[in-house]
């Protein structure tokens, strides 16, 4: 009860920076952007992100999900991602950075004949967990990974 | 905005593999101006859709965290060489861009 109560509160309020940023100018609103998931994309922890993705926030780790990323970024604004899904079925693959300011970073919805395949490359502000999130039938699979990112490109 | 994507699609096997490199800033609206101490304002790709014969086969959602210039890649079955892939991206500021290419 009290942990809904507190993710509401968080929710609400980054709707309404995103509000206030959007009556200022900054962000100009589109019909086409109405699919963009911004609550989902303006959560500030990740639990508050998988909900807002997905309504719900109960995932199962699954060793399912291959997750390829480096033990340590030495420059923590290309940190190149692969993730493998062999979960049959699978209908999306979300990326989530926990430490990043907002911690979901994309979401790749896989439609006819797309594999559990997608790689990318991302910004991550600090040592910090990278979670994937699988949706395959309806149920949310999960998997993490910590990347150490090198603060001052010294090549540590 | 002309030409800001590269990809390149290939079958092997039955299983078609997209590259794509898109030239973007990717202003995660949080990095400051040293001279002014204000921020750049957000500047990112919010939607990427990439169709085959009219039927999408992938869709992403992208926040600010994706790097500059990014770089995508996946794959999917039931293409075959010849077949023209589309792709396109709509950033938060209604900016947009497409391209169609030749899966090879």
């Amino acid at each position: 009860m009290n942990t809904k109560r507190r993710s509401f509160i968080k929710n609400s309020a980054a709707a309404g920076a995103f509000g206030v940023a959007v009556s200022a100018g900054l962000i100009t609103p589109r019909a086409v952007m109405a699919a963009w998931p911004k609550a989902a994309f303006a959560a500030t922890d990740v639990d508050a992100a998988i909900t807002g993705a997905f309504g719900s926030s109960a995932t199962t780790e699954s060793a399912d999900i291959a997750l390829k990323a480096p033990e340590i970024a030495e420059n923590g604004a290309v940190v190149p991602i692969t993730v493998t899904s062999k979960i049959a079925g699978t209908e999306s693959i979300s990326l989530l950075i926990s430490k990043n300011p907002t911690p979901l970073t994309a979401t790749f919805k896989m439609g006819e004949g797309a594999e559990g395949f997608v790689s990318t490359r991302v910004k991550m502000s600090k040592t910090s967990d990278l979670v994937v999130v699988v949706k395959a039938n309806g149920k949310l699979y999960s998997a993490k990974k910590e990347v150490k990112v090198t603060i001052g490109g010294c090549g540590g | 905005m002309a030409k800001s994507i590269k990809v390149r699609a290939k079958v092997k096997g039955g299983t078609t593999v997209v590259k794509a490199l898109i030239s973007h800033a990717m202003e995660t609206g949080l990095r400051k101006n040293k001279k002014t101490g204000k921020k750049f304002p957000a500047h990112f790709i919010q939607e990427v859709t990439c169709s085959h014969n009219g039927k999408d086969v992938l869709t992403a959602d992208w926040g600010t965290a994706i790097s500059k210039n990014p770089y995508l890649s996946f794959k999917f079955k039931g293409a075959k060489s010849g077949d023209t892939l589309k792709m396109s991206w709509v950033d938060n500021k209604g900016e947009s861009d497409s391209v169609e290419a030749k899966i090879k």
